[in-house]
């Protein structure tokens, strides 16, 4: 007999991990990105590692506050920024998604080198920068918790930091998309000519747009790594392609699709994943080894961001109405 | 614009079938000797805190590297053990350029010994022994070379080095321009930046792989099979997924997320019946015989350049003088003229799609010899470079794709004189992006016009 | 096409807006819009190429031409969507060489395009608002703070809703833009750039795919615009519209301006005839080209 208690129960931690806090608030930032400003950017890891390496490299090397650390992270991610959308926000769509890429495998391979190993730890990576930040948790020590949810009082720590931060960029993004600022991005996105014929900067507004995401990204990338080392690896572009999986499940241009995207996403993923690998030990797949079990979720997630995109193209919040004139 | 709520229904089952046709066929081709999937079976089944990132292989970037030669022939099959500090012990064999390359996690003394069992008959270390220390200097790569029987060491002096990597180049440039002319012409004449173009590639050498190695075809039969199999792969896409949606008006942007979950899904279907090894094809080892001057060449080498060249030739033949393919640049110029004018659109997309999946397919088995080995994601670490040649070029014209290719792939192998190698990607991708910033047309793309 | 719509009210015909005889480059009395030596090449082909021009303020101007005579190129030449080879042009005084699309729109000069530009998932209400100007709330910071921009955004909503009212767009403010017929997005599109009170209207093809049955009101429309003080500059492929509301034509071909005058002189232009009837050995003529070419034809024999 299969464990299901087991497997309820890991689902029903994901529900509120750090982890599904971090990947919702980087596709918040996709959703300002692509579902409200039509910007697609394939890059989105690169911002995550710029964030996590910003403020673990601040940290270790540099030995400066948390907040310095944070505002080094997110100071470099505009730079990065300014850096993508100069040379691409004027030309078409596909190019930005083209350099977005490239330019995130840059900053995964310039961290990845053992070129630079005494600053970077190269593939190894970084831990125990987060030292300064665990010294603030008023959490005594020991572990709390109800049903599935108990957690050490470090992880708790962890996962309240990150569900306040996103739960301020989601307050910042609704009073912005209902704010003309707010008008003039979705504009862009129906039409960048005629809202450049109304008398609207709309390279200057594709700027701040791609800032606003790629922070939210940034700060995604730190809460991803608080509670773990930072290492080059997690920020290939598969990390992306994910992030996009889950906005477009929860609905591109909606404020709470990306958090509810995110939750279903890794909820069903942790059932899935533990319920074949326990189905697979049970012997109930004899054609299936433990490993490929583990892959299996990867194909699951390719095929659901097509069968989403091709089905539910408004996601699990977004308007039906619109789907009438999606193109 | 149109609603498009209408929803045809025969559509729900038509991706789970592709995908179950794709399960089912590598299923029946991995299915003959057993692959290497069940290497690392896990008894700890639970893993709470799992983070969906590919596992971190062992990637070290830190390598000793040596050629192990004797009388100017190399040596494949020599034993090399390196020792370090914790315990760190690893063993490599030479390949069949005699070459030998360890990654190491730190910048420590490591001691290196050449098994001399492995040598072939009456050849031996012949001085500094076969045990020696060896560390890093400035650089992530360290050269160790045992110096054998009567042996010279070969230095090189910088301009034939230049000239032997500007050798490797033009023929990594000549595969990528198999695979960047198909993406570009689909870019043409769909519109779609396909994403799982990759996948197109990896797909050509695995199917190589398993006829030749899994079911020990000959070579040539197997290459033949790999080709077909790789144009149907193109037909089964075209007919099974992308003229649906073009049929149901599906936008640009939406359908080249779509190519990026396909992608995701192919990879992993590849990883899941061939594992995460990388496996050789057969004469993939075959050491360089044809010297000239500073370069060195295998056979393989040889005939992987003459076969691109000439399916380049042939393909430009089909685009500039056949109809079908003169047929094909009209698309690619204006879809909805040449529509007007009589072109049987569909039909010239269903015939880029089988050819850019064979064109691609062409390319994975060369790309295959050229690493060498095949493995499940060897496209998609192509991929960033195709792009990059394709935009290079400019977006959907196939010459300027083809220079592209040759400008990256040259670009990637000089590089590699002057940057660590594993920087080398980084070099090819800082181009892409200058090249945007002051002439994003490309280089032989024209500037687009508006309204 | 809809050649027997008339506009409701007689058109009042503004005349003496030149100086001398109406020749290409002839002298306005009071021009708002002044072009010199603008020329665009596509590779070798040269699209526009305009010595001098000059647009006539507070009138009805209709810029028209064989298809491919540069008339929409021309359009984007002065309203900063695309950069010409060479050549300066001032609006107001003021010159516009250099000067990106959006600040063009700001400083008065508003566009519509030959295919409708309305904002699909944006309600028409939105659409109509993000055409005002000066917006404190667009500012990303100012944003976050609704007392700024309260006030504004109701006194834009109330400018919307009479502009909505006057277009008979009203009952449809809180629909998508993606939901209403051609001619209502052309409707919606004038009434839009209308928001931000501009002192030139330039409207490309305004009539292309109207139904019919709202040509009438676009055309009430145009007049009013002057009637209010403003200046249009249009592109008309329709001549007898040209005819009925156009203060001023201006015809161009093969990129040049090849003839100017009042609607009924300038038919008369050999220039013009030559234009129209001479166009026939170029290769690439479509369908509708011809389709003009034999309305043109008539108009002239109507002329003569």
């Amino acid at each position: 007999m299969l464990d299901w208690g087991a497997i309820f129960g890991n689902a029903a931690i994901e529900f509120i991990s750090p982890t599904t806090a971090a990947y919702a608030l980087a596709a918040l930032g996709l959703a300002v990105h692509f579902g409200y400003t039509g910007l697609l950017n394939f890059g989105q890891a690169g911002f995550m590692a710029i964030g996590a390496y910003g403020y673990a490299l601040s940290a270790l090397r540099f030995g400066l506050p948390i907040w310095a650390c944070v505002l080094i992270g997110i100071g470099a991610s505009v730079v990065f920024a300014l850096i993508l959308g100069i040379p691409t926000l004027r030309l078409r769509a596909d190019y930005l998604a083209i350099v977005t890429i490239a330019a995130a495998e840059i900053v995964r391979l310039l961290f990845t080198t053992s070129e630079f190993d005494d600053f970077t730890g190269s593939a190894s990576g970084l831990s125990a920068f987060q030292r300064d930040l665990e010294a603030l948790n008023p959490l005594p020590d020991g572990s709390y918790g109800f049903g599935p949810w108990n957690f050490s009082d470090r992880t708790w720590f962890f996962l309240m930091i990150a569900w306040v931060v996103v739960a301020l960029c989601a307050l910042l993004t609704w009073m912005l998309m209902r704010s003309p600022w707010g008008r003039v991005i979705k504009g862009i996105r129906e039409d960048e000519d005629a809202v450049r014929s109304l008398g609207k900067n709309v390279y200057s507004y594709k700027m701040q747009s791609l800032i606003l995401g790629g922070v939210f990204g940034t700060l995604a990338g730190m809460l991803f790594v608080f509670p773990r080392a930072v290492v080059p690896s997690y920020f290939q572009p598969t990390l992306t392609f994910f992030i996009y999986a889950i906005l477009l499940l929860g609905g591109a241009a909606t404020i709470l699709g990306p958090i509810v995207g995110s939750m279903v996403f890794w909820v069903l993923l942790s059932f899935f994943s533990g319920f074949v690998a326990r189905a697979v030990a049970a012997g109930w797949f004899p054609f299936m080894t433990q490993v490929q079990a583990g892959q299996l979720r990867f194909i699951l997630v390719g095929v659901a961001i097509i069968l989403i995109v091709v089905f539910m193209p408004q996601g699990i919040l977004g308007n039906k109405k619109e789907l009438a004139f999606v193109k | 614009m149109e609603p498009t709520l209408s929803v045809t229904r025969p559509w729900s089952g038509r991706i789970l079938a592709i995908l179950g046709i794709l399960f089912a066929a590598l299923a029946l081709a991995v299915m003959a000797p057993a692959p290497a999937t069940a290497e690392e079976s896990q008894d700890d089944v639970v893993e709470v805190e799992e983070d969906l990132v590919e596992e971190p292989e062992e990637e070290y970037t830190l390598f000793f590297r040596g050629n192990v030669q004797f009388e100017g022939e190399a040596l494949s099959g020599v034993l090399i053990t390196i020792e370090g500090p914790a315990g760190f012990s690893s063993t490599v064999e030479t390949d069949a350029d005699g070459r030998w390359e360890v990654g190491v996690p730190e910048k420590v003394v490591y001691t290196i010994t050449l098994d001399e069992e492995t040598l072939p008959e009456g050849v031996v270390v012949a001085e500094g022994g076969a045990t020696r220390d060896a560390e890093f200097g400035q650089t992530s790569n360290a050269s160790v070379n045992f110096f054998l029987g009567e042996g010279q060491r070969v230095t090189q002096s910088i301009w034939s080095q230049v000239l032997d990597r500007a050798v490797t180049g033009l023929n990594f440039g000549l595969l990528l321009a198999l695979a960047s002319i198909g993406l570009s012409l689909i870019f043409g004449t769909t519109g779609l930046s396909n994403f799982a173009h990759a996948e197109m590639v990896t797909f050509g050498a695995l199917m190589m792989l398993t006829f030749s190695v899994y079911l020990a075809w000959p070579v040539w039969l197997a290459i033949v099979a790999a080709l077909v199999l790789s144009a149907a792969l193109g037909w089964v896409l075209d007919a099974g997924l992308w003229k649906p949606l073009r049929r149901r008006g599906v936008a640009i942007v939406p359908l080249m997320i779509v190519s990026i979950g396909l992608s995701l899904a192919m990879r992993y279907t590849y990883q899941f019946f061939y594992g995460g090894s990388t496996q050789q094809l057969p004469g993939a080892t075959i050491p360089p015989t044809i010297i000239l001057g500073p370069i060195s060449l295998s056979w393989i080498d040889v005939v992987s350049m003459a076969v691109s060249i000439v399916a380049l030739l042939a393909f430009g033949y089909f685009l500039t003088r056949t109809r079908i393919g003169k047929a094909t640049r009209a698309v690619s110029d204006n879809p909805s003229l040449a529509s007007a004018s009589g072109i049987d659109v569909d039909r010239v997309i269903r015939i880029v799609w089988i050819l850019g999946a064979l064109l691609a397919g062409i390319s994975g088995v060369l790309f295959g010899y050229y690493r060498p080995g095949v493995s499940w994601d060897m496209g998609f670490q192509l991929l960033l470079l195709i792009f990059a040649a394709v935009t290079l070029g400019g977006l959907g014209t196939a010459f300027g794709a083809l220079v592209g290719s040759l400008i990256v792939g040259l670009f990637v192998e000089l590089s590699t004189l002057w940057l660590p190698s594993d920087l080398k990607y980084v070099g090819a991708l800082v181009v892409l992006i200058l090249v945007l910033l002051f002439r994003p047309q490309g280089i032989l793309g024209r500037r687009e016009r508006i309204g | 096409m809809s050649s027997d719509t008339v506009p409701s009210k007689t058109p009042e015909k503004t005349t003496g807006l030149h100086v001398g005889d109406p020749a290409p480059g002839v002298k306005k009395v009071d021009p708002i819009l002044i072009a010199d030596h603008v020329k665009r090449t596509f590779g070798g082909l040269t699209a526009v190429d305009v010595d001098h021009v000059e647009i006539p303020r507070n009138a009805i101007t209709a810029l028209i031409g064989p298809n491919g005579a540069g008339k929409t190129t021309f359009f984007n030449l002065l309203t900063g969507f695309d950069r010409p080879d060479t050549g300066t042009w001032e609006f107001d005084g003021r010159s516009l060489a250099h000067v990106p699309a959006y600040r063009v729109a700001r400083m008065g000069l508003i566009r519509t395009f030959q295919l409708t530009k309305s904002l699909g998932l944006l309600t028409v209400m939105d659409n109509m608002k993000l055409g005002a100007k000066g917006q404190s709330g667009e500012n990303f910071f100012r944003a976050l703070l609704p007392f700024l921009w309260r006030g504004e955004e109701h006194a834009n909503e109330q400018k919307a809703m009479d502009l909505l009212t006057r277009f008979k767009l009203d009952a449809k403010k809180d629909d998508y833009a993606a939901s209403l017929s051609g001619g209502q997005r052309k409707l919606l599109e004038m009434a839009r750039a209308l928001m931000s009170d501009p002192t030139l209207v330039m409207l490309d093809e305004p009539m292309a795919g109207v139904n019919p049955a709202l040509t009438q009101s676009l055309l009430d429309h145009i007049l009013d615009l002057k009637a209010e003080g403003m200046t249009v500059l249009f592109v008309e492929h329709d001549m007898h519209m040209v005819r009925h509301i156009a203060d001023w034509v201006i015809v161009m071909a093969e990129g040049r301006v090849v003839a100017e005058g009042d609607p009924h002189e300038v038919m008369q232009n050999p220039a013009v005839i030559d234009a129209y009837l001479g166009s026939h050995h170029d290769s690439d003529l479509g369908e509708t080209e011809s389709e003009h070419v034999t309305a043109m034809k008539e108009l002239i024999d109507d002329e003569q």
